[in-house]
């Protein structure tokens, strides 16, 4: 098992600019993931470097990773990965656990003002079965805000809702990156990508294209044009 | 993170599978539980023999005669008799270590009183072997003197036994007479019940008297004149008693007149003797049950780590996602680490609120004696308390060295 050496990422050069909203696109085995993984210091590259917020990842240790994650990345997934049977507040305090720095107090009003941010300030208590997918993914958007990231990586974070939920989920990043938030989007469906500033396109571990989104889309307006009732 | 919160973390956990958790802590429960509860009844068995052989007086020192050779065949302990009064008289006047020395004449036969009999045995002895040997309180009436030894008076104490069956409409005896065989007898006084010696044998079931009066009136054989059937004495102390019994044998070989080569025409047997050989069986007896309930306390552990291994198995994801916002391999081991715990001593605290009920409940419905001590529950809480370290920490060290990416896929 995987003794083979895959080089799923080859030569991949390119700087993620504070403010950005960049979509990383690309088919199955493009090396996507990869990529993502590297980015959120769960992974190290074999070669090269990754300068996240100039700190060398690729020279840290387990649990340095660990405490990078925590202090300067935030996670969306695709599958919201929330803890079941968990209010959505304690899902949001969750990354503040981890982070020793800070008190009970704080790390709850700091859930609440992120769980207030992505509109759900009324279901605070609320645990994830009692919640639609749009809003499970709005928890985890507070969850990976709550501890105030340099950057938000979100994996297929619309691949599991329907095109009017996910419109909403982009205008909330659209909003959030209006906000001064740094995004990195990893995502196949290029009306996701067109909402974001700029597109990186890979195939097979290189970089296709690189190219700033001329036209780009609000999610909102989008949102808007859709029917208010849909018959079906 | 902090402790509240790990507690927090692991409270939660158990919360969501409540039966799961419970089930497991059974293990712990029964292991803990039995560990005091036979732990308890093995103690309490201890005691109970200790306190009845301690009854029969523990300084006490028994001397019967020995087998002996006569003509070259040996003969039965009890058809010979090779004490005399000279031998008490030597004891009484030579053994320091020796507070009391009494001669016991027995006769068994028949006491009546008026158309009620029962059989029982007569003991004549000294006053001494009352407060002193026995230590066994008169109830009613008083003991007998040594002038009524000297005068062999015809005078008794009575036994609860005999009473209950010679007196069955109650009333005390005291100072009626009674007739044993056919000597008439003063009844002064009555015996404090003692209930049944270890052996099982009814120790009220007794006419205590004085010596001479059964020597001479009972037993009035040539005899009997001459020899006496046991010697009873009482050694200073209890840490005395196998001085005591060593300056016996010397006494007695001495005044025995035997050679160096001669076996004891005598045999010398303390309560400490029986005492130790009580003990030592319910000591193992204790031991016993401890190792069975610490096996079970063992397949609990067992328990506990087969249940935290499908724990974080099923947990996969979650361990994943922590471990992506930034929980450090040893957050997730501690967090493991505090629900095994949490657990195993909830598990424990339970266990010994039920050890020592069902302890309780023993000595209750069975009338078992039985005795909850400290370190049974000081043990067996730290040993449980360490099973949950043990059981719980490979788990926990499996969950804390997955891989994030890995855990974030699991399906």
């Amino acid at each position: 098992m995987g003794s083979e050496i895959v080089h799923a990422l080859r030569g991949v050069t390119f700087d993620v600019v504070a403010g950005e909203f960049l979509t990383i696109m690309g088919s199955s085995g493009s090396g996507k993931t990869t990529l993502l993984n590297t980015l959120g210091c769960l992974d190290k590259p074999s070669d090269g470097t990754y300068l996240l917020d100039g700190v060398d990842v690729g020279k840290l240790g387990r649990n340095e990773l660990a405490k990078l994650r925590n202090n300067k990345i935030g996670f969306v997934f695709q599958a919201y990965n929330l803890l079941p049977r968990t209010s959505a507040l304690e899902n949001v305090e969750l990354p503040l656990l981890y982070n020793p720095a800070l008190s009970t107090k704080e790390r709850r009003e700091r859930a609440i003002k992120c769980l207030e941010a992505v509109s759900l300030g009324d279901r605070l208590d609320h645990t994830p079965s009692q919640l639609s997918g749009g809003q499970q993914q709005r928890v985890a958007i507070a969850r990976a805000l709550v501890n105030e990231p340099v950057m938000i990586l979100a994996d297929e974070a619309t691949g599991n809702l329907d095109s009017r939920t996910s419109y909403s989920i982009m205008a909330l990043f659209q909003e959030l990156n209006s906000q001064g938030k740094t995004i990195v989007f990893v995502t196949h469906e290029p009306d996701i990508a067109s909402f974001s500033s700029r597109t990186i396109m890979l195939r097979d571990g290189k970089v296709m294209k690189d190219s700033l989104n001329e036209g780009r889309k609000s999610a909102r307006e989008m949102l808007d044009a859709l029917p208010k009732t849909e018959d079906y | 993170m902090s402790l509240f919160n790990l507690l927090r973390i692991a409270l939660r956990a158990l919360q969501r599978n409540k039966l799961r958790a419970f089930l497991t802590m059974l293990g712990i429960i029964i292991g803990v539980a039995s560990v005091i509860a036979m732990v308890a009844i093995g103690q309490g068995s201890k005691q109970s023999i200790q306190s009845q052989l301690s009854g029969m007086g523990s300084n006490m020192i028994i001397i019967r005669p020995n087998s002996n050779v006569s003509a070259g065949a040996r003969l039965d302990a009890t058809s010979v008799q090779t004490l005399t009064l000279d031998d008490v008289k030597a004891l009484q006047r030579q053994a320091p270590d020796l507070s009391a020395v009494s001669p016991m004449a027995n006769a068994k036969g028949q006491a009546i009183y008026g158309n009620n009999n029962w059989p029982t045995t007569i003991q004549g002895v000294q006053p001494n072997y009352l407060t002193t040997i026995r230590q066994w309180p008169v109830q009613d009436g008083v003991a007998f003197t040594d002038r009524d030894v000297q005068t062999q008076s015809k005078v008794c104490l009575l036994g609860q036994t005999v009473i209950t069956n010679l007196f069955p409409t109650g009333g005390s005896p005291v100072g009626k007479y009674i007739r044993f065989g056919n000597v008439p007898m003063l009844v002064i006084g009555t015996l404090a019940p003692k209930g049944e010696s270890a052996f099982g044998q009814d120790q009220d079931d007794v006419i205590i008297a004085p010596f001479t009066t059964v020597q001479r009136r009972i037993l009035s054989s040539a005899n009997s004149t001459i020899f006496v059937q046991n010697i009873y004495a009482s050694a200073i102390n209890e840490t005395r008693t196998t001085a005591a019994s060593d300056e016996i044998s010397n006494i007695l070989r001495t005044t025995h007149r035997l050679k160096p080569s001669d076996e004891d025409d005598f045999a010398v047997r303390t309560m400490q003797e029986l005492i130790n050989t009580f003990s030592s069986t319910s000591q193992l007896l204790t031991v016993l049950l401890a190792v069975i309930a610490g096996i079970s306390l063992l397949v609990g552990g067992i328990g506990i780590m087969n249940i935290m291994y499908v724990s974080v198995t099923e947990r996969t994801r979650e361990i994943g996602l922590r471990m992506s916002i930034g929980a450090r391999g040893v957050d997730i081991l501690l967090q493991f680490l505090t629900e095994a715990i949490l657990i195993s001593l909830t598990g424990g605290v339970l266990g010994v609120i039920l050890g020592i009920s069902s302890a309780w409940l023993v000595t209750f419905f069975l009338k078992w004696p039985t005795l909850v001590t400290e370190p049974s529950i000081v043990l067996s809480f730290l040993v449980c308390a360490i099973t949950g370290v043990f059981f719980g920490y490979y788990p926990a060290q499996k969950a804390s060295r997955l891989d994030p990416i890995e855990a974030l896929r699991y399906e």
